[in-house]
């Protein structure tokens, strides 16, 4: 995706200017658009690895340690050398950047889940045991349910890592907004355009970051009762 | 969509090119550009962050000005921060710029692992300190700040190996470090530069998993051995795994 620039600057290289936005606004917007799509598809396939790699954890202990390890690992490595790893393989598209969003969203999802799994009361575990809960059973209706708001957590977070490392695609040319900062970097620092864009990076994730709030008080209405 | 033949084969080439690791701006240079800003953007870290999170762990206040601004960091993009400070001081684009960005993201594992560091102090400790007469300034230097060393080291940890990973983007304003040797290898092209982009993300890589080691060593050797069960016990989360990566 390239971007056009309309370069009618205010005088003086101001930090911000409507004039910029105004003119700018397609660009901006598809920028937005990038960016948010790759921040919801990326959360979206983590969610959906994590959380069968989760109960897989969960469920099956001696796998815990080497699960939470490797994508521990997969964590340390920078994001400019995991994109480093995955071009040559995948070439310059958004799927290179939305691989490696994936594997940074996973470690944070699965460890939270994993948390929040663990800390469900083996009291309770028992008492669905002893009601003749199975162990798929027990999973939906017992432990997830419990596990909720480590899951929220770790949702959370990935989200809100995601928005921001999402910017480091401009190294295969789909950053979405990163794609505007690096631009006006290049345009002689052409500061509206870095800071137009830098403040709705910001925003976005905010955003997002209340959405997932606000759903996930929509599914534990007990965790609000309790805390009232 | 161009997609290199043999990235790995080709990454072996390239580094067993000898050239490559000597010539100018070659890896050894890039290695000692990548340490040199990574050292000072910690230090500075550390020069703000300790004695503030110690400070405010010592008076009790302040805990949710410090998860406050391990949020806010945690949103604001790395290339943002690094773009925009050269702005600020207009002074070109030396080092200090990518330093200071860079310390910027150190801040909030160092200030919170400070802080918690000394919360974490037992209180019967702190008591008997106040009873044998030792004053406020005391109290913080020989009871709380030893107690809270391996916070410190764990945070340190933390910090220093997100700060290796995060001085990888420098490149993007040319700032120098291993980063930079990705980015000419796309600058060649996927086709004919795929050997060196992978050989600069083992190298970039490389460098911050060494980094998690060999300060994980360090973390351990400063951690009492009771205090090391004890926290694997507790299974208290790291404050680390708040904060982002790069």
């Amino acid at each position: 995706m390239s971007f056009r620039l309309s370069y009618r600057a205010d005088p003086g290289n101001p930090w911000f200017s409507w004039q910029y936005v105004r003119d700018n606004s397609d660009t901006i917007l598809a920028a937005v658009r990038e960016h948010a799509s790759l921040t919801g598809r990326a959360v979206l396939i983590a969610v959906l690895i994590a959380l069968p790699l989760s109960v897989l954890a969960y469920w099956v202990r001696p796998l815990a340690g080497p699960i939470l390890a490797v994508s521990g690992v997969v964590y340390t490595i920078p994001s400019l050398a995991l994109f480093a790893f995955i071009a040559p393989y995948l070439g310059t598209g958004a799927t290179t950047v939305l691989v490696g969003l994936v594997l940074y969203a996973l470690l944070l999802i699965v460890r939270n889940v994993v948390a929040g799994l663990n800390q469900v009361p083996p009291e309770v575990r028992e008492a669905a045991e002893g009601m003749g809960y199975g162990r798929w059973r027990r999973l939906f209706r017992i432990d997830l349910p419990l596990a909720l708001p480590g899951i929220v957590t770790g949702v959370r977070l990935a989200t809100v890592s995601t928005v921001a490392l999402v910017t480091v695609g401009v190294l295969v040319g789909h950053g979405g907004l990163g794609q505007l900062i690096f631009a006006g970097f290049q345009n002689n620092l052409y500061k509206a355009e870095i800071m137009t864009a830098a403040l709705l990076c910001v925003a976005l994730a905010v955003v997002l970051d209340l959405l997932l709030i606000l759903v996930a008080r929509l599914v534990t209405p007990w965790s609000t009762r309790r805390a009232r | 969509m161009t997609v290199a033949a043999n990235p790995i084969g080709q990454a072996i080439t390239w580094i067993n090119d000898p050239l490559n690791w000597t010539n100018p701006g070659g890896m050894l240079d890039r290695l000692g550009e990548h340490l040199t800003i990574s050292a000072l953007a910690v230090a500075l870290g550390c020069l703000v962050a300790w004695p503030l999170g110690l400070w405010l762990g010592h008076l009790g206040r302040g805990g949710g000005l410090v998860v406050l601004i391990s949020n806010a960091t945690l949103a604001i993009p790395t290339l943002a921060l690094l773009t925009i400070l050269p702005v600020v001081f207009a002074s070109g684009f030396g080092k200090t710029p990518v330093v200071v960005a860079l310390a910027v993201f150190a801040v909030p594992p160092l200030l919170a692992n400070a802080y918690t560091g000394v919360r974490q102090v037992d209180p019967e400790a702190r008591d008997a300190a106040r009873g044998m007469g030792l004053s406020s300034a005391q109290l913080l230097r020989r009871v709380e700040l030893p107690l809270a060393v391996p916070y410190l080291a764990a945070g340190f940890r933390t910090a220093a190996v997100q700060v290796i990973a995060t001085a990888a983007l420098a490149s993007f304003v040319n700032g120098g470090g291993l980063g930079q040797i990705i980015r000419t290898g796309f600058g060649i092209g996927i086709a004919a530069g795929g050997g060196q982009i992978v050989a600069g993300g083992v190298l970039v890589a490389g460098l911050a998993l060494l980094a998690e080691v060999v300060l994980g060593g360090v973390e351990r050797l400063v951690t009492p051995k009771p205090l090391r069960r004890g926290r694997q016990r507790l299974g208290r989360p790291r404050a680390a795994d708040a904060t982002g990566s790069a």
